[in-house]
């Protein structure tokens, strides 16, 4: 039986858990709520190692914790800012592995001696664990573009995957039925494997509501190991991130204009995949800095649209740049921030801060797009797939439905960008072609600095 | 505790998840769901418990590993957090310099 001081310091680490959540909710109490977090764990943590259980192998515990806090640290710090979602996903993917192992040596102590729905919190924890561990790991290699970020659809891709589900159930019920060590290391290889299959059919759009899925997954792995252990505060943390992340997860598809189905089923319905990379050759309207620099400096009202090739290129504070000269000559200045510029909902307001660009002048979709066509020139710069109009019109788009910035109401687009490549959707962007868009080739921050230096000279 | 307490918890821990996130703006959905990702983290007292009453050398090795995980997890999770939060915080605070 677990000491009453021991239960008392759990409620209160929990207590700390839901103020986290509520504090990050809100920009003001966000730092707090982090701190709190982190409090509440550190509680627990400390309140373990001194509740009496069971410490036998204390040295290589204490070990494994150290290592595990130094990389954990390491790897927080050193991480670019544009690399943070899939530091994330990574993360992610270490709770789900974590739980389905806590939960892998508690059976192979205990095996079938504790009943059914013991076993029951087993196979559930084993299994959604493994699937958010290894699905977190392929949206880490395709955010990373270490891997295509295009939908990957194997041959008979579906079969397998409907196979692979089948015999996943399957090997659960066995282990609930007749407990053997076969049995539930057999269920957790197959349930790496579906979450591999699982993921690996997702467009590069959708990938951060997956992130945010497996998120949720893991959460509730963790609160199923929680019944495996008996462990109030498992429980309780556990269904807290699975709940809330499972809300985040539907605010974010929502955000995206996504049918959060046709993301997760993607997986059995074979693709996700539309649209096509078509008209290689057509022309384009391309033009130097100098050219860009006098459309923008003799404009009235200009918006910009930062996109992820700005964060990639580390061009924010040159765009500030262009943004501070451009109002010193009397002109009226936005930045239109999608609601997933970046990588994800919000990236793109971490980074900007990052450049101190002014709170006031990012305004949000809703409230900048009725502007557009009161807008002499819109400069895009490394973003492609937020401002494309396949969304409002092409069906077999796979971006199709997803809420865009109507930059081609604008009188003047003109794009920044490394080259005719399609944005991480993989998708052909008409507006490229449209006679009313410039293109200027080149990283984002050189292109932008040559703009500066002309603006200058104006 | 019986699976009744333990299932009362569950459910009311779903609604509590439900409502302390229903407001957040979309500029936190990024913060949110790292600190979240943190928070699942707390598994490493999990991966502790079954560590420290493990017997067979596989156990323990296992139980390492989820130690470590979950370690990564919880430590990672909550600096990346600050991290990101870092800099909406000095925003914050060069405004009200500026205001002063």
């Amino acid at each position: 039986m677990t000491p009453t001081w021991v239960q008392l310091g759990y409620l209160a680490a929990a207590v700390l858990f839901i103020l986290s959540l509520k504090g990050l909710s809100s920009p003001k109490s966000a730092r707090m709520g982090t701190l709190l977090g982190a409090a509440g764990a550190l509680l627990a943590t400390v309140i373990l190692f001194f509740s009496g259980i069971e410490l036998d192998n204390l040295i290589v515990i204490l070990v494994a914790v150290i290592a595990g806090t130094a990389i954990g640290l390491v790897a927080a710090r050193r991480v670019k800012m544009t690399a943070m979602p899939q530091l994330v996903a990574l993360f992610n993917g270490a709770g789900g592995g974590a739980a389905a192992l806590v939960a892998l040596v508690e059976f192979l102590e205990y095996g079938s001696t504790k009943g059914t729905l013991f076993l029951i919190a087993t196979v559930l924890t084993v299994l959604i664990g493994g699937v958010s561990a290894s699905g977190s790991v392929v949206t880490y290699l395709k955010l990373q573009e270490i891997m295509t970020t295009r939908p990957v659809v194997l041959p008979a891709g579906r079969f397998i995957t409907i196979g692979i589900a089948v015999l996943t159930v399957a090997a659960a019920v066995w282990v609930i039925v007749s407990p053997s060590t076969l049995g539930v290391t057999g269920l957790l290889v197959l349930s790496l494997i579906f979450g591999i299959l699982f993921v690996l059919p997702v467009g590069g759009a959708d990938v951060p509501i997956v992130i945010s899925l497996l998120n949720a997954f893991t959460g509730l792995s963790v609160a199923a190991s929680g019944y495996v252990l008996s462990n109030v505060l498992l429980i309780i943390a556990g269904t807290l991130v699975g709940a809330s992340g499972t809300l985040l997860t539907r605010e974010m598809a929502k955000a995206m204009g996504r049918p959060l189905t046709s993301t997760l089923f993607g997986a059995f319905s074979g693709t996700t995949q539309g649209g096509g990379g078509t008209g290689e050759d057509r022309p384009v309207r391309s033009a130097g800095p100098n050219d860009v620099a006098i459309m923008l400096g003799y404009a009235n009202k200009v918006i910009l649209v930062p996109g992820y090739g700005l964060a990639v290129a580390q061009a924010q504070s040159t765009l500030r740049e262009v943004a501070d000269l451009l109002t010193a000559r009397g002109i009226d200045v936005d930045y239109a921030i999608h609601p997933v510029a970046g990588r994800m909902p919000g990236h793109m307001n971490v980074l900007l801060a990052e450049a101190s660009v002014p709170y006031e002048q990012l305004k949000e979709m809703e409230e900048i797009n009725p502007d557009f066509s009161a807008t002499d020139v819109v400069l895009v710069v490394g973003a492609n797939d937020v401002v494309n109009p396949a969304a409002r019109s092409d069906k077999s788009a796979p971006i199709y439905g997803m809420p865009i910035l109507d930059v081609d109401n604008a009188q003047q687009v003109v794009f920044l960008k490394r080259s005719m490549r399609p944005g991480f959707a993989g998708i052909e962007n008409e507006l490229l072609y449209d006679p009313k868009t410039t293109l200027l080739f080149g990283d984002a921050k050189d292109s932008l600095t040559k703009v500066v230096t002309s603006l200058k000279a104006l | 505790m019986d699976g009744v307490a333990l299932l009362t918890i569950f459910v009311l821990s779903i609604f509590v998840g439900f409502e302390v996130v229903s407001k957040v703006s979309t500029i936190l959905h990024t913060p949110l769901m790292s600190g979240a990702n943190a928070i699942h983290g707390i598994v490493l007292i999990g991966g502790i418990t079954v560590t420290g009453a493990a017997d067979s050398p596989a156990e323990i090795i296992i139980g390492v590993v989820a130690i470590l995980l979950g370690a990564i997890n919880l430590v990672g999770g909550f600096a990346v957090t600050d991290r990101m939060l870092e800099m909406f915080k000095s925003k914050a605070k060069v405004k009200d310099e500026g205001a002063l």
